[in-house]
């Protein structure tokens, strides 16, 4: 049926926008952490538990939308 | 589930190399040791209910294990100077101390979050400790099974709701639920999402565990597989170096999600606790 290879194509887009998606975050994130580490840097510590923490927030509603996709591929 | 979430993958991947990533990455009933080979594990029913041993079974039980040897070297010093001496002692309880002064009491508030420690201790060294079993060679991640980090999750919730419900009393719980001095009009839509809200919460903690876990093997396996599937031998420098690169990533992962489970449990059960916004 061209249902599964419909499936297979949505979820091979899915994941490269996920993965796009979470890159910009994640970018962003880091961006802005070294500004404030350049800013001020006896605040390093700070900014970058926070920054580690924020990452992995994001990753974790990346991997959501991967989850997805690979439940795409597996389910009939 | 598992057996039809295999048998699914393995139609759709066919032949070539997916095979082995499935079988490497979901839970199966043989355990693959260095010297013995393959050993058969025991199908157990009780009333009914499925509960053989499987290799992630056998995992989180030999986390169970390394923890409990581990943290007996800590019992001494309860009775007899209360300062440990020597490097385990001291790794072990400045890990202790880091989960009680920078995810506890931050979040829960001093005076409440003695009640909580043992279940943020619990979750943090168990989890930790199934996650780094995953990257031993022939062992598997106990954590990458959505059913284990559904029972974590479902741990935090109940230790998110007793305790909410304990420290303001079951009406006062839901009734805080709402911002106070919330427009009247807004109460329709604010109370299905707040009582969503207290599911999606520990439901977002199991998905990110689990999923941190898999993609992590799923993406090693899949470099080293290239060798296999291109059936090319100049690939391997390549991908051998990638896979290594991206298993250091995963012990890093590992550490950051046992972190990030702990301590979203502790602003979740402050939430729940201290009400007021």
């Amino acid at each position: 049926m061209a249902d599964l290879n419909l499936a297979h194509l949505a979820a091979g887009f899915g994941a490269g926008l996920v993965t796009l998606g979470a890159g910009l975050g994640i970018g962003k994130i880091a961006s802005t952490a070294m500004d404030g580490t350049a800013r001020q840097p006896e605040a390093a510590g700070d900014i970058r538990t926070s920054m580690i923490i924020a990452a992995a927030l994001i990753e974790g509603i990346a991997l959501f939308g991967q989850v997805v996709c690979i439940l795409l591929v597996v389910l009939k | 589930m598992s057996e039809a979430v295999a048998s699914a993958a393995e139609a759709a991947h066919g032949g070539g190399g997916g095979e082995f990533i499935v079988e490497h990455v979901l839970n199966s009933d043989t355990l693959h040791l260095p010297f013995v080979g393959h050993v058969h594990l025991p199908h157990l029913k009780v009333f009914g209910i499925d509960v053989s041993i499987t290799r992630h079974v056998v995992m989180m039980w030999a986390a169970a294990l390394i923890l409990f040897l581990l943290l007996l070297t800590l019992r001494r010093y309860r009775k007899t100077d209360l300062v440990p001496k020597g490097g385990l002692a001291n790794a072990l309880e400045s890990i202790v101390t880091f989960v009680r002064d920078d995810i506890a009491i931050p979040n829960i508030g001093a005076h409440d979050a003695g009640r909580f420690l043992p279940f943020l201790l619990t979750a943090f060294f168990f989890i930790l400790s199934c996650n780094l079993l995953g990257m031993v060679p022939y062992a598997a991640t106990a954590t990458g099974n959505i059913n284990v980090t559904a029972a974590l999750a479902i741990c935090a919730f109940i230790a998110i709701q007793a305790g909410g419900i304990l420290h303001n009393g079951f009406f006062g719980y839901f009734k805080g639920l709402i911002p106070h001095g919330l427009p009247w009009p807004l109460l329709p839509i604010m109370i299905p999402i707040e009582f969503i809200g207290l599911f999606t919460k520990p439901f977002a903690l199991c998905i990110r565990l689990f999923a941190n876990m898999t993609a992590g093997h799923i993406v090693i396996l899949t470099m080293l597989g290239l060798i296999i599937i291109l059936k090319n031998l100049y690939v391997a420098p390549v991908s051998v170096v990638f896979a290594v690169a991206v298993s250091l990533l995963e012990l890093f992962v590992a550490l950051i999600q046992a972190y990030i489970f702990t301590m979203l449990s502790s602003v979740f059960i402050g939430m729940a606790v201290h009400q007021e916004h």
